[in-house]
């Protein structure tokens, strides 16, 4: 079982443990990643705001890629990128002639024959009926998941989930353990890449989200994106002024989680990089 | 030897300006078998009508030729010109040359020679026509008004009214509809039970109103004037001939926990049950679904305490077959469900409620006797948030069109609600306030300036409980998209309004179409509002699409008008242009050989088998015979035939091999 791989930046960057932890769990459940040779950035935010068919042409150029490779299911475990190489796809598959024309500019064939499945779809896919025999050590605690933005919208791109009250993380979570709670802060924004310029917006929008999972018990709060996650952990000082208190719950991957339950150690999964301290075993 | 008239017509300048109308006449003068050829300014006109009455007598005319406009515009016109003159109005024509001709092409020679080409076709076609009479069918004048909401009430009693039968079927165990449910109604805030429930009494009384409740429409066979409807009235287990109605029978069942239809779910109702106080017929049905002796075989307490012995469990459906001359179909809309939306927490949390249960909270014959007081607890909710287009123009989740009611009810809702409680704050989240009806703008300025409701223009993100409060999330894009959060005692959704769930079923019965959503599609959405494209089938109401109170009355008693035109007359006449089988002398009798090919190509079901005998009435053939009141003159059954056997009248295989030889040969 041979599935290609994009990592993006952030997970070769400041979500190194996602990466890590998601090459762990998968080398435990038997999924053999393959990275797609030579890959490049997908754009991000920046690409999309400044001109539309470097925007298209840069996904456009990892697709083709795998393509070449001979690929044809990749898993991209950020949501940023999935969410740019998604859009990529659905908008050259409505429009023959840019297709022709993004073809062009990357100078390689694009057909945009290639799945390109998140994590969790991933874990749906190929994990689901593996996990219940593999669990060493449920994850017996109230988990708040958080979805943020990009990982299930815009739904006629993805047709994934739903899109206001989704429940596929939920699911996975309970499927090792975990006890997902009620909460209204699911798809709320974090605050994105105003980490950079106003960090205080992101005090706000991740303080609000922070907080209502904590008041809600959950002991952990699950993110299957980079950002998100960068956003709850890194700027828990953001957070922690704006809240007006220190609250210390920690933000896991959800690959992390699951890895946690069928045994993998800590370090392994990343673990110890987390800004906030993680104290399960 | 045909001699034939053609008029060309200018159509003041519309054929004209690209047509060489004169060359077209000058031109088929010379046709062969053109006995007078003439182009006129507007064929049309009293004058134009006039020249072609003149000329069939002139010049002793056996067919005519109006090239013109659509057939569709002026046929009739023009047929009953010839007709006048003593022509057979059968032996007139027309030739389409604006929508077929100049509207569609440049001025040019060749379009001048295709004008020439289509008379031409014409004039060999009119050759072989014959003389046709219309057929007469009878009518029986009995109404069948399906659905017992205020538009099947109304086209009932205006139906009635004018002397007719009617035959008024219900499925639930009462008349009334969704307006019975309703608290007041806008823009007046008059009791809706108040204007109502004399009109459902009146039903009931009316010795032309034969009701049905607790009954379906089963099949429906047969055409306008002559339809034949099964009917299943559904078993009450109830004797309603000897029930009086007293109640023992209800206050001594033990079912008590079934959710009430009427009061929208908000409170309970017994197995055995009338929906509501004012409920016509007054008198019980047991609900088997609910019912402990028909779930569970014991029971019968019903039974025991019903002194005049109106309680038989062994009741049975019946089916029963009535003949109808028209159909009004009025059954109703229904409530989208909020499943699609959970982020506004639909039945996650007790107080997010749809806008039916706040209008049976806000009804004096409601639960709460019409204190608004929230589900979870009884509390008078201190602030209250409408969501308007709860699923309306959401193309992305819910539906594409407006439900059309909402704004107004939302302002009513809030309204009342201000009325009721005076120290609360009501807030109304929406896209645009479509207040078009008479009084109605005027109804929402009084809820925003009177009564204080504050409207906030923008959507609503989610809805969350936080504390015992209902954390309401939105923007108030008048005021650059901030973010507003309002917490909330209760949350009322204005939901989508959709097509009865049975719709799709019943129209397919009927044999009438149905558009995307489910809703019963007009003939015609200017022209034709209330028919359908079913001969002698009518609509009435939110049936076809959503629609207030007053637009489905008017609407009703739209169809009642039609339904009392059609019973005006005594036979109806309809165009003789269906299909016919050839008959022929023994001992073949006809060219049809019986494979009924035909019979299962006819949509309309209109092909009949028809048995030649001899004298000693001794099947000698079975052959295939077109009822006439059924066919629509489609031709499919022609193009099926294998031995050219059925041909439609006044379109001939002859007929349109003369039409293409006509070109071919010039």
């Amino acid at each position: 079982m041979t599935l290609g791989f994009y990592p993006g930046c952030s997970l070769t960057g400041s979500s190194r443990e996602y990466a890590e932890s998601v090459v762990a769990l998968c080398e435990e459940l038997g999924i053999e990643l393959k990275q797609i040779p030579d890959w490049n950035c997908c754009g991000a935010t920046a690409a999309h705001n400044m001109d539309k068919e470097l925007s298209l042409s840069l996904p456009a150029r990892i697709l083709a890629l795998a393509e070449k490779d001979g690929m044809t299911e990749i898993v991209v475990p950020c949501a940023a990128c999935y969410s740019r190489l998604s859009t990529t796809q659905y908008e050259l598959n409505q429009d023959e002639t840019l297709k022709a024309k993004v073809a062009s500019i990357i100078g390689m064939p694009y057909k945009g024959s290639v799945k390109i499945l998140n994590v969790i779809q991933m874990l749906q896919k190929y994990a689901v009926d593996k996990l219940a025999d593999k669990i060493k050590k449920p994850f017996d605690k109230e988990v708040a998941c958080y979805y943020g933005c990009l990982l299930v919208r815009p739904h006629e791109v993805l047709q994934f989930d739903r899109v206001e009250d989704p429940q596929t993380m939920d699911v996975l979570m309970a499927q090792v353990g975990a006890k997902p709670i009620d909460w209204a802060f699911k798809t709320e924004c974090c605050g994105a890449g105003f980490s950079v310029s106003q960090p205080d917006i992101v005090g706000k929008l991740s303080g609000k989200i922070v907080k209502d999972a904590v008041d809600r018990g959950a002991k952990a709060i699950i993110v299957a994106c980079p950002m998100c996650h960068s956003n709850l952990d890194m700027r828990r000082p953001a957070i922690d002024s704006y809240l007006k208190t220190k609250v210390d719950i920690p933000v896991l991957y959800v690959t992390q989680v699951i890895g946690l339950a069928l045994g993998i150690n800590r370090e392994k999964l990343g673990l110890p990089r987390h800004f906030v301290p993680v104290t399960f075993a | 030897m045909s001699r034939i008239g053609v008029f060309v017509c200018h159509c003041g300048e519309n054929i004209s300006s690209t047509v060489d109308v004169e060359k077209v006449a000058q031109t088929a003068a010379g046709f062969d078998g053109v006995a007078y050829s003439v182009d006129y300014k507007y064929m049309c006109s009293d004058p134009g009508q006039s020249l072609i009455k003149q000329a069939i007598k002139d010049h002793n005319l056996t067919g005519v030729v109006v090239s013109a406009c659509s057939p569709r515009m002026h046929e009739p016109t023009f047929r009953k010109a010839c007709a006048e003159a003593g022509l057979n109005g059968y032996m007139c024509e027309m030739t389409n040359l604006r929508e077929h001709c100049s509207w569609v092409h440049e001025r040019t020679e060749e379009t001048t020679e295709k004008a020439i080409d289509l008379v031409r076709m014409l004039v060999e076609k009119v050759k072989n026509d014959k003389p046709l009479e219309p057929i007469k069918v009878p009518i029986f004048k009995t109404a069948l008004v399906i659905g017992g909401g205020i538009a099947g009430i109304q086209t009932s009693l205006d139906i009635a009214n004018c002397g007719h039968k009617v035959i008024l079927v219900e499925k639930e165990p009462s008349i009334g509809g969704h307006m019975s449910q309703l608290s007041e109604t806008f823009p007046t805030l008059d009791c809706s039970q108040c204007i109502l429930t004399p009109r459902m009494v009146e039903v009931a009384q009316h010795p032309n109103i034969t009701l049905y409740t607790y009954s379906e429409l089963e099949s429906l066979e047969g055409y306008i004037g002559n339809f034949k409807a099964k009917i299943r009235k559904k078993a009450k287990s109830v004797d309603h001939s000897v029930c009086t109605g007293c109640g023992d029978c209800w206050t001594k069942c033990p079912s008590k926990k079934i959710p009430s239809e009427f009061n929208a779910g908000l409170d309970n109702r017994t197995a055995i049950y009338v929906p509501f106080p004012q409920a016509v017929p007054n008198k019980p049905v047991i609900d088997k679904d609910h019912c402990t002796y028909y779930q569970k075989g014991k029971c019968r307490l019903c039974e025991k305490n019903c002194k005049p012995g109106a309680i038989h469990f062994d009741l049975e459906d019946e089916i029963i077959e009535v003949e109808v001359g028209g159909i009004v179909v009025t059954t109703g809309f229904d409530v989208k469900g909020t499943d699609f939306f959970p982020e506004y927490g639909y039945g996650k949390y007790k107080d997010v409620i749809t806008g039916l249960q706040f209008e049976r909270l806000a009804s004096a014959s409601g639960p709460t006797l019409g204190e608004i007081k929230r589900p979870s607890d009884g509390k008078v909710p201190e602030k209250i948030v409408f969501i308007a287009c709860a699923g309306s123009r959401d193309p992305a989740k819910g539906i594409d069109y407006c439900s059309k009611i909402c704004c107004m009810y939302t302002a009513k809702h809030a309204m009342l609600y201000q009325h009721k409680v005076h120290t609360g704050k009501s807030y109304v989240f929406y896209m645009d306030i479509r207040a078009g009806g008479k009084n109605y703008e005027e109804f929402v300025r009084r809820a925003i300036e009177e009564d204080k409701v504050n409207y906030v223009r923008g959507r609503v993100s989610t809805v969350y409980e936080k504390n015992g409060k209902l954390i309401v999330k939105g923007a108030d894009t008048l005021m650059n998209g901030q973010p507003v959060e309002i917490e909330a005692d209760m949350v009322v959704l204005a939901t989508a309004g959709v097509a009865n769930c049975g719709s799709e079923e019943l129209a397919q019965k009927l044999h009438v179409s149905y558009d995307r959503y489910k809703f019963f599609a007009e003939a015609h959405p200017k022209l034709k509002p209330v028919e359908t494209n079913t001969a002698g089938i009518f609509l009435a109401g939110a049936c076809q699409a959503p629609k207030d109170i007053p637009e489905t009355v008017g609407m009703a008693s739209g169809a009642a008008a039609k339904v009392a035109a059609l019973f005006s007359q005594d036979e109806l006449k309809r165009e003789p242009l269906i299909a016919v089988v050839n008959r022929q002398m023994p001992p073949t009798f006809s060219s049809c050989v019986g494979c009924f090919l035909c019979e299962t190509a006819c949509p309309y079901r209109a092909i009949e088998r028809e048995e030649i005998k001899d004298r000693a009435g001794n099947v000698i053939k079975t052959i295939a015979k077109v009822n006439d009141g059924l066919c629509q003159g489609c031709g499919t059954c022609v193009a099926f035939c294998r031995t050219k056997s059925i041909d439609i009248q006044g379109f001939t295989n002859e007929q349109m091999y003369s039409e293409v030889m006509a070109l071919l040969n010039d």
